[in-house]
């Protein structure tokens, strides 16, 4: 369908936002993914985040891998550079670009079979390394591009749609975020727009690590009875730990709740984070009670979803290297190149 | 007969690995140069932390030829009765056998046509030391004492050195002097000077000593490199260790202590060379550095790199394959590798230096080409240059000289309107511009992804979209023709029909063979590549002879291929002289291959024997 064009015209009601953008400036390309797919509704979720943001769209960029979740960038943001690279090895390009500017908003946008199959390695050593970035995996649990192979987070004892039952134990990308050091792990449903859009803008706020693991079930190859991660499966297993309502900086708080129902995380940037508690006992900035509680809900089979895990004032890649604050692309040929004198004195060393 | 040599000869250690030998051996060849005497040391080292068979092998060379030379040696350092009878057997005969005599051991392990100069170091290292580390340590320090008296180094040249080598540690200074007195007293009491003798001259001139993957290093500094990727892999790693240092002295900013540099040890090779593709789209100068199975690791993204038009450079240093091969032995054999890396129709321009010198300069220039070019450089070179000090002119830097950031547009050149095709040639050169992420608010973002784009970045799969893209490539790759180093020649002292194609550290052992055939009576013109895509003079140069010998250090003659493939030369005329035996090329063995083939008597190449 890329043969389709969007037309530009938008509609006069349409709201800018602080920037004078409206929501569909944030659009990007018509998808070429199946009707109903899952991965479509995370790209509006995206849309709409960056939206609410006031997000100058060229501050942002956005990287995947291959695959069925990494095409959607091209879909989202269209005035964001975009690189579409190598399959499950976004995260390292991903850390390269931020290590270049240092300034940019990073986005890298997976897949189950992306990161959790033959990037397990990248998505493991971009988080401990700290990379600021907000990593989604768009998770349905299959292999859409090359039609309906298990992936790696298929749950043991799910059917494929040829009725073929998984047998191998499934990767939870969101134990291992929290376990690799990620300071900010959560997880959502790309049906559950209201949940996802805050999650979103809270990350890309968040300075170090941001992993959203977002389950988005496949139309085509696995939304059928026996799957773990069709629409009706996450619906009705859905267990959301908290509301998040995300404020920005500068935003005035309107909205007050009674004690002991609300939690308040302030991160780095000045924002606040305002968790609406659902399970009464979660605390999500307990990395040890939030693991163990993670285990218990997924053992009875619930799918648990919200804001897991935060460290609001975490340190990023730049902090541990020590790097200059100036981007280093864009540092002069004088802050580069050490001239002849520091030759002629190497030089004098060398002899 | 004993041999008798002024300033020319070789002396090889035989040593224990990890038993501190490579200091004192160091010192031992730095003494020589400090003579004004030139000088090339050779590591021969297994991969091994302790305990297995180490050699160090030093060449003095007045005349200097700093290649190694082939042969027998003239004086051996016998420190490791592991290697014993090999070593014995590789005296030259008339030559000098010098070992610890404190066991005494048969006379059949001794040979009667070399001359046996025993001094019981265990002995007199156990008399003046107590601590087994010392003792291990200081016997290295004294046979540089002895050795120093039976050749005739300088006494104030060894402590001179020491005296820098440990700056204002004075206990270490005078243990040290004092191991080098011991056994200098030593070797007066119990041996006479030897036929070989070192004599000063002034031969070295301003020339540096220095390994080249620390002279890369430096010139990723020079060259403008901001960050480097990379996972340990012998024999690169000190590339990286030494860009690291390099940086901390020369990159850290003087009022914040911060660092105008990021070094990030990769997972592997595959994310090293991500992060490098990932900087160089974002407009840091960005390298890694690896060797042979490196580079088979990180084949994916060369080819993106290729295609998506993304710069990087990689510092190839080679050595024997496959992973589980030679990792501590030289070779030139990553050549097809390099060139044709990756899937699908792709190739890289590839700059090969000759000694540390070209290191530090090809260092710098690969990232300016990899800007200009928008693609993966390689630049090769092997455990020989990269590991071993060599003795090469001086490093240069010609403080007008700006960075070349190749094609990209700025904020002001979208702003004023002009026309932005990622792909678009403009220029009719096969390069197009390229943005930064971030340029500008509304302009200049597009979607990167290998092929299946129109010159706009716009999806396309279409044939012909395709096949234009594919054209443009390879006009890109004629410019780059234009843009690496010229071949340097060596004309024979006559008119001749055979010429000789060599690269790398190749050369200098090349260069004594053909001073070594002109003696013969035997004139071949030298042409050493410095690069590939081969310029024109290289494919004139191969025009202009009826038979050209290609040497070089691995077993299929790859850089022949290269030229018979890239240049449509008739196999016929270029005659494969290839040395892979994991050590150096030796001057005699390119002599007498070469001189054998002129002779007629055969074309099928023989390997170099192991020694």
């Amino acid at each position: 369908m890329t043969y389709i064009t969007k037309p530009r015209l938008h509609h006069p009601l349409l709201q800018p936002n602080a920037l004078g953008f409206t929501r569909r400036d944030y659009e990007g390309k018509v998808s070429t993914l199946c009707a109903g797919c899952g991965h479509d509704s995370i790209s509006a979720a995206i849309i709409q985040a960056a939206y609410e943001l006031d997000l100058p769209p060229h501050r942002l960029a956005k990287l995947s891998g291959i695959g069925c979740s990494s095409k959607t960038p091209d879909y989202f943001l269209g005035n964001s550079h975009g690189f579409n690279s190598v399959h499950g090895r976004m995260p390292s390009v991903l850390t390269g670009a931020n290590a270049a500017n240092r300034e940019l908003i990073y986005l890298g946008v997976s897949g189950d079979g992306d990161s959790a199959s033959i990037g397990l390695g990248q998505f493991a050593h971009s988080i401990r390394r700290s990379v600021n970035m907000t990593y989604i995996v768009e998770n349905n649990g299959v292999y859409g591009l090359t039609k309906g192979q298990f992936s790696a987070t298929s749950d043991p004892g799910s059917k494929s749609k040829r009725g073929v039952v998984n047998h191998d134990q499934s990767i939870d990308l969101v134990g291992l975020a929290l376990q690799l050091g990620a300071s900010f792990v959560a997880r959502s449903f790309s049906g559950d727009k209201a949940q996802l859009v805050p999650l979103i803008k809270a990350a890309i706020s968040h300075k170090g690590a941001s992993f959203i693991d977002v389950i988005s079930p496949c139309v085509q190859f696995n939304n059928h009875v026996g799957s773990t991660k069709s629409f009706d499966y996450v619906r009705e297993h859905n267990a959301a730990m908290n509301r998040l309502d995300f404020i920005e900086p500068r935003a005035e708080i309107t909205v007050d709740y009674a004690p002991g129902e609300v939690e308040v995380v302030k991160q780095h940037d000045g924002s606040i984070l305002r968790l609406r508690k659902v399970a009464p006992d979660y605390d999500p900035t307990d990395k040890i009670s939030a693991i163990t509680h993670l285990q218990l809900h997924q053992m009875r089979g619930e799918v648990v979803t919200g804001l897991l895990y935060v460290e609001p004032d975490a340190a990023d890649l730049h902090d541990h290297l020590h790097t200059v604050q100036t981007p280093l692309n864009q540092l002069d040929d004088a802050e580069l190149i050490p001239g002849s004198l520091a030759l002629d004195a190497i030089n004098d060393s060398l002899r | 007969m004993s041999l008798a040599a002024v300033n020319d000869f070789v002396v090889k250690f035989a040593n224990v690995n990890g038993s501190g030998s490579a200091s004192a051996n160091g010192m031992f060849a730095k003494s020589i140069l400090r003579m004004g005497v030139p000088v090339a040391a050779r590591n021969i080292f297994p991969s091994n932390i302790q305990g297995l068979p180490t050699w160090y092998e030093v060449r003095v060379s007045e005349a200097g030829y700093l290649g190694r030379r082939g042969g027998g040696v003239e004086l051996m350092v016998a420190m490791n009765p592991q290697t014993w009878d090999q070593d014995v057997a590789s005296i030259e005969p008339g030559g000098y056998l010098f070992y610890d005599s404190s066991k005494p051991l048969p006379p059949a392990k001794f040979r009667n046509d070399i001359e046996v100069l025993g001094l019981p170091l265990t002995a007199i290292c156990n008399a003046a030391y107590t601590d087994p580390r010392q003792r291990q340590l200081f016997k290295n320090i004294i046979y540089v004492g002895a050795l120093a008296h039976l050749i005739g180094i300088e006494e104030s040249v060894l402590e001179t050195l020491v005296r820098e080598e440990f700056g204002s540690k004075v206990a270490l200074i005078d243990s040290n002097l004092k191991a080098l007195a011991m056994g200098r007293d030593a070797a007066a009491e119990n041996l006479a000077p030897i036929g070989l003798r070192m004599r000063r001259a002034d031969k070295v001139g301003d020339r540096i000593y220095v390994e080249g993957n620390s002279a890369a290093a430096l010139g990723a500094v020079y060259g403008g490199a901001t960050v480097c990727a990379w996972y340990p892999i012998t024999p690169s790693t000190s590339l990286a260790e030494a860009f690291t240092a390099h940086c901390q002295k020369l990159r850290t900013d003087p009022k914040t202590g911060e660092a105008r540099y990021a070094v990030i040890q990769g997972e592997d090779e595959i994310a090293s060379i991500g992060i490098v593709v990932g900087a160089g789209w974002n407009g840091a100068r960005a390298f890694t550095c690896t060797s042979g199975p490196g580079v088979s690791l990180m084949q994916e993204f060369v080819g993106l790199s290729y295609f998506a038009e993304i710069p990087a450079v990689i510092f190839d240093v080679q050595r024997g394959g496959p992973s589980t091969g030679m990792p501590t032995r030289t070779q030139q054999s990553d050549v097809l590798l390099a060139a044709y890396a990756s899937h699908g129709d792709t190739k890289h321009p590839l700059l090969f230096p000759e000694d540390p010198a070209e290191c530090f300069d090809f260092g710098a220039l690969a990232f300016d080409l990899a800007d200009r070019l928008q693609t993966t450089v390689f630049v090769m070179l092997d455990l020989d240059i990269g590991m071993n000090e060599w003795l090469c002119r001086p490093f240069r830097w010609d403080d007008s000289r700006k960075l070349d950031r190749g094609k990209v547009m700025t904020y002001d050149d979208l702003e004023t309107g002009k026309v932005f095709g990622r792909y678009l040639d403009v220029d009719g050169d096969g390069i197009a511009y390229r943005t930064l992420p971030g340029v500008h608010p509304e302009r200049g973002a597009y979607f990167t992804r290998g092929t299946s784009r129109d010159p706009y970045a716009r999806y396309s799969e279409e044939g012909p979209v395709y096949v234009a893209n594919m054209q443009r490539l390879l006009k890109k790759f004629e410019t780059a023709k234009t843009l690496i180093p010229a071949p340097v020649a060596r004309p024979a002292k006559r008119r001749t029909p055979h010429g000789a194609v060599y690269f790398g550290s190749t050369t200098p052992a090349m260069h004594e063979a053909l001073d070594l055939l002109e003696a013969q009576g035997v004139h071949v013109d030298g042409l050493r590549v410095r690069g590939f895509p081969f310029n024109d003079e290289v494919m004139a140069f191969i025009e202009a002879h009826e038979t050209v010998f290609v040497v070089e250090q691995n077993r299929d003659a790859q850089l022949r291929t290269l030229i018979m493939v890239e240049g449509g030369v008739d196999p016929a005329k270029l005659v494969p002289v290839l040395g892979y035996d994991g050590s150096p090329i030796t001057a005699r063995f390119i002599t007498d291959e070469i001189s054998r083939r002129m002779q007629g008597s055969s074309v099928t190449p023989t390997p170099q024997a192991a020694e």
